[in-house]
């Protein structure tokens, strides 16, 4: 399959989950999925801005706790927070130059193995709402057309979190933030959930709810509340 | 804006009267906000339990009548884990709310915007703001009442825990929304360990955190790697 042919089904993937049962979790989650895959890097999360100066991950390709740990700190400093403040993609940053930038990231970032970090914003207009993060284990640097990629990526995450009825009001915006990042709570609930009932390590327990979620067409969010209720059970996820 | 310390040390600096911690925060939220009124709601996954708080008669009337009816913007909020922004209320409340949105509307509430009191699946309560003049409350607005609503977030968690007004917390304990993930994973964790639900098990893990004084998150990595067991086993010390 070539290139464009992977990309056209990819969009036609993404557009089919902007329907009316719309659950941003799941949608997140596919985003990181394929973005890692189109541009060839190694993990990739979302981050999103709680209206209140925090920024927070919703969705990451791995929850490997150095990972999560790697966006956590972009609240202090990082490519995430420089994009997230200036509206503008961050990307091609060298090791050097991001040593001094960030130099608490950098450390942190080498540690776990990635060499080089790419950032870009969801934006609307004039509000930043998020970013989209990108790593990788070489140092590698986008083109412009991966940039261009990354950004249409980007931009399609900020749509299906905002939906059309939401660029009208300014106060939906926080309707579907807040809505994104209770969902995400719940998730790491039922990862707690799921590793004092049957022992499954945290870093698993979101594939497991994911790939539930995926064969049965439920949305992460109520898999997630079925877990904490313990209606679902690592049982049911095991079953084929 | 306000964030959600400001607020809290607001509200604890003038503890200690006749008025309850979630008056004094709706007191407050009204004066910010510029709002007719605000009011706390108490909801758990059954439903409406009952009016904690109210910064005046009116917004009080309202706010019990979401309880009688089984009906209104707070009720939403708590379900659909998400906030309700009405900024119209006359042209679309009473769609929305049949009983609720007139009476509303005939007592001068021309916007209303209800907040849900929650830390994921920990369902606490409603924060419902009520305005005269339509419209939306803008970019910085609706920081300022996110803010409020973390405010009141841990105020709740507080009388659950019947910790007394005014006393000093963990910082960490102020803003349950910063909180890492760990301290939502142990939650649950805690939550089949000691056969609780999940908000019971919430209020356990931050009495221990404040019983032994050690920050909430060191607790929760103590319980999800097993050096801790909450609640406590006779004969542990912790």
């Amino acid at each position: 399959m070539t290139t464009e042919q992977r990309l056209s089904q990819v969009f036609v993937e993404l557009a089919d989950t902007l329907v009316d049962e719309f659950d941003a979790l799941d949608f997140l989650a596919t985003l990181t999925e394929r973005s890692v895959e189109l541009l060839n890097a190694d993990a990739a999360g979302v981050i999103l801005n709680d209206l209140r100066g925090n920024l927070h991950v919703v969705a990451s390709t791995s929850d490997a706790a150095q990972l999560l740990e790697l966006f956590e700190l972009q609240n202090d400093e990082g490519p995430c927070l420089d994009c997230f403040k200036g509206g503008r993609p961050v990307v091609n940053v060298g090791i050097d130059e991001a040593r001094e930038r960030w130099p608490r990231f950098s450390v942190a970032a080498a540690e776990v193995g990635y060499r080089s970090a790419h950032a870009l914003p969801l934006r609307l207009r004039d509000s930043v709402v998020g970013a989209m993060n990108l790593f990788c284990r070489d140092d590698v640097r986008l083109s412009d057309a991966d940039i261009a990629l990354g950004q249409a990526l980007a931009d399609i995450a900020t749509i299906g979190l905002l939906q059309e009825r939401a660029v009208r009001q300014s106060g939906l915006i926080a309707e579907q933030l807040q809505t994104a990042l209770t969902s995400r709570i719940m998730v790491e609930q039922a990862k707690g959930v799921l590793l004092a009932s049957a022992g499954v390590p945290v870093d698993q327990g979101f594939q497991l709810m994911r790939d539930y979620s995926r064969r049965h067409n439920r949305s992460l969010k109520i898999v997630a509340q079925s877990v904490i209720d313990r209606v679902l059970t690592v049982d049911d996820f095991r079953r084929p | 804006m306000r964030t959600t310390a400001q607020i809290l040390a607001a509200v604890d600096a003038v503890a200690g009267s006749a008025r309850s911690l979630p008056e004094l925060l709706c007191d407050d939220c009204a004066t910010h906000l510029g709002l007719v009124g605000a009011g706390i709601a108490l909801m758990n996954d059954t439903g409406h339990q009952g009016v904690v708080g109210a910064s005046d008669a009116l917004t009080a009337r309202l706010e019990e009548l979401q309880f009688e009816l089984g009906e209104g913007p707070g009720l939403d909020a708590s379900r659909d884990n998400a906030p309700i922004l009405r900024s119209d209320l006359g042209a679309r409340g009473s769609a929305t709310w049949p009983v609720f949105g007139p009476v509303a509307v005939a007592a001068g509430v021309s916007a209303v915007f209800a907040l849900p009191l929650q830390v994921g699946a920990v369902r606490l309560g409603s924060l419902c703001l009520y305005r005269s003049a339509p419209g939306s409350l803008g970019v910085e607005g609706t920081a300022t009442a996110l803010a409020y609503a973390d405010a009141a977030t841990e105020v709740l968690l507080r009388l659950h825990a019947e910790v007394a007004p005014g006393s000093s917390l963990h910082s960490d304990l102020g803003d349950m929304l910063r909180l890492r993930a760990e301290v939502h994973q142990a939650t649950g964790f805690v939550s089949v360990q000691a056969s609780v639900g999940i908000t019971e098990a919430l209020l356990l893990l931050r009495a221990h955190a404040f019983a032994a004084d050690r920050p909430l998150l060191d607790v929760a990595r103590d319980v999800l790697s097993g050096r801790l067991r909450i609640p406590l086993q006779e004969g542990e010390d912790g």
